[in-house]
């Protein structure tokens, strides 16, 4: 017996390790289920092993204190070696755990694998998503810069809106009365050692259930799921036509791991790390804040609900949305989990995906924003004023002046709040433009107070130059036809 | 024997000895509750005045931006015990102390004196120069301090970031005449 072989035997009769991990990776799993379509949960693992590694990593300089996070993360980022390749991997593997997970959920929706016996995988899995989400928030505050500190100010504005309890759940968010080193110092408890610990005991119980119960067979049209024939039907599935987990579908996982980890470091070396943006001082309010990418879909959602259904869809869809994905298996438990016999749940899962995306889309670019630097950045095109009158060219003076190009665009630059104002003298008439500045509505403030006469002629003066060549004005019908009738009479 | 009872010798011991055990933890936890729940406290307790320093820093007619140092303000806090605000002095005596929060989602909202308007850079929020709802978002105007004068000194009652669970402080923007849409 060579000396090695000694060595692991003297462990091994201490440990008794062999029995129960020959029993998981020797399982067998049906033949078909040794495909690529089966390797995003273990990508997953992979991925938060690596949060975890690196995560543990960059905690040996950062400080979690108000008054030092950001320069601590600005020393990771400058002046220690490899610091910001640690920053970035952490920064881009939360990116990459948050899509894979997603995309983990994804399949196992569209392959009814949360069908009996293996529900309550599907119901931790959704609590696992919800941490992985908590994980982002957290991680982001922890950069603790200006969009950590006005990303705060989100999340206690919308806490604010529960009822009878907001003011105490701003208090505990907050861990005081303002965004200070006191939230900083909670959320880093959050971040290191609660959400992670609750989320490793259940990426544990949900590894150790997909063992237990085996890995979801491959749906086929036709056999439905029974809770009183299944364990039956699955058992003799896999061991008629199994095959050993591993080396059969392990080598796949393996490959697409090391795929997910390559990627996060080729993104990681390109891309480099997340900020921090400029430090969180509350004073420099020149500043526009925005979520990270995974929350960008919340925050256009946020922008466009009106007002009055803003609280309510605050605090009631998610707990619709919670409560629907964990009532999933329960309620649809049984039958079939081919997609090609369930066209409900993929329609659903694509309008789910196609609503997040658009969501995402509109986020990145912000129309509903206004665009703070416009009036002064963006002049206006000199081929629209190029044969101006006076009181025209003071028109446009005014509309910039008066940052109405915060929120219109003309010639293709400028806000989106409000409609492009290229064409508006098509569509608007001179007491409709006078109207629309001067009272506003619409969504348009009005700027009857801080408008002179003079100002307000000039600026619809202007306005009205507005049109693509050859496209008549706007008309007003009635005094068209005032016109018609005074006419014959001098 | 033994199995023949109801509730064995040892299975008693493990009963009491598990209750002991929650007796010990209830009696230990049940005050952590209390150290958990610690940064809830009455508004009132998370109010002080504090000064935004000599009037004349802030022209009459004019809408200034204005900072304090949180009252209860720890080292660890950093930049972050600062807080901005905007002034506005109507007349020598009148002041209008807007929080720098929107009240939609607490954004820092941004003056612009030409078209006197406040707006805000996340979801396009924007507020007229007396704080009231122009368009956008916000179901109501900017939320506001109450202010006095000492000494020469603009004061206001500040300290506990703004929100909409903090109503009591606030003025609402129904009917005031004050925006140009009503009067």
């Amino acid at each position: 017996m060579s000396r090695i072989k000694r060595l692991y035997n003297w462990f091994e009769m201490r440990l008794q390790l062999e029995g129960p991990v020959k029993d998981a990776v020797l399982h067998p799993v049906p033949r078909n289920t040794a495909s690529w379509f089966y390797v995003f949960g273990s990508a997953a693992t992979t991925l938060l092993m690596l949060q975890i590694v690196t995560g543990i990593l960059l905690a040996f300089v950062y400080v979690p204190s108000g008054a030092e996070a950001w320069r601590s993360l600005d020393e990771l980022n400058n002046h220690l070696y490899l610091g910001w390749f640690l920053r970035a991997m952490h920064g881009w593997g939360s990116n990459f755990m948050v899509a894979v997970v997603l995309i983990h959920m994804c399949q196992v929706f569209t392959f009814g694998a949360y069908k009996f016996p293996r529900e309550l995988t599907w119901i931790l899995g959704v609590f696992m998503l919800l941490m992985t989400l908590g994980m982002a928030f957290t991680g982001q505050v922890l950069r603790f810069d200006q969009d950590a500190y006005w990303g705060l100010g989100i999340g206690a504005s919308i806490m604010s809106r529960v009822p009878l309890v907001g003011g105490a759940l701003v208090d505990l968010l907050l861990g005081g009365p303002i965004i200070a080193g006191a939230t900083l110092s909670r959320f880093f408890a959050l971040h290191v050692f609660i959400i992670p610990g609750i989320l490793l005991l259940f990426t544990a119980t949900h590894i150790w259930m997909v063992i237990k119960l085996g890995i979801n067979d491959w749906p086929m049209p036709g056999r439905i799921v029974r809770r009183d024939t299944y364990l039956q039907e699955y058992h003799e599935l896999t061991h008629k036509d199994g095959v050993p987990f591993v080396p059969d579908a392990l080598w796949k996982d393996m490959f697409f791991s090391a795929a997910v980890l390559a990627a996060v470091a080729v993104c990681a070396v390109v891309f480099g790390p997340y900020g921090p943006s400029g430090q969180p001082d509350p004073t420099i309010v020149n500043t526009v804040p925005k979520p990270d990418f995974f929350f960008l879909w919340l925050y256009a959602v946020l922008a466009y609900l009106p007002p009055s259904l803003e609280t309510p869809f605050i605090l009631i869809a998610p707990v619709l949305g919670i409560c629907a994905l964990l009532a999933l298996p329960l309620l649809a438990g049984e039958g079939e989990k081919s997609w090609h016999r369930r066209p409900v749940a993929i329609l659903l899962l694509v309008t789910v995906a196609v609503s997040f995306g658009i969501f995402t889309h509109l986020g990145t670019f912000t129309p509903w924003s206004p665009i703070m630097d416009a009036w002064s950045s963006d002049p206006v095109p000199p081929k629209l004023i190029h044969d101006a009158t006076p009181v025209e060219r003071q028109g446009a003076v005014v509309f910039q002046a008066k940052q109405c190009r915060n929120c219109h665009s003309i010639g293709g630059s400028g806000g989106m709040r409000g409609p492009a104002l290229d064409d508006v003298a098509v569509r608007l008439t001179e007491d409709q433009l006078i109207r629309q500045v001067l009272q506003g509505g619409g969504n348009m403030p009005a700027y009857g107070k801080n408008l002179t006469p003079p100002e307000t002629t000039a600026l619809v003066r202007f306005l009205e130059t507005l049109k693509p060549p050859g496209r008549r004005p706007a008309i007003d019908a009635t005094q068209q036809e005032q016109k018609a009738l005074n006419a014959p009479q001098p | 024997m033994s199995e023949e009872k109801p509730v064995s010798r040892r299975w008693l011991l493990v009963a009491v000895g598990t209750a002991f055990n929650g007796i010990v933890a209830a009696a230990v936890a049940v005050p952590v509750i209390g150290y958990l729940l610690s940064p809830i406290k009455k508004k009132s307790a998370y109010l002080k005045w504090i000064s935004l320093g000599k009037l004349d820093q802030f022209p009459e007619g004019q809408t200034r931006l204005a900072s304090f140092e949180n009252p209860f303000e720890r080292p660890q806090d950093g930049e972050t015990a600062k807080t901005p605000c905007w002034v506005r002095r109507l007349s020598a005596e009148q002041f209008q102390v807007f929080a720098i929060n929107c009240a939609h989602l607490g954004c820092p909202v941004r003056w612009f004196p030409q078209s006197e308007l406040f707006m805000c850079p996340c979801h396009g929020g924007v507020y007229y120069a007396d704080g009231a709802r122009a368009s956008g978002p916000p179901e109501r105007g900017l939320f506001t301090y109450d202010y006095k004068v000492v000494n020469g000194e603009l004061h206001i009652n500040a300290g506990q970031m703004p929100t909409l669970a903090d109503q009591a402080k606030l003025v609402t923007i129904a009917g005031k005449g004050k925006s140009p849409c009503l009067g």
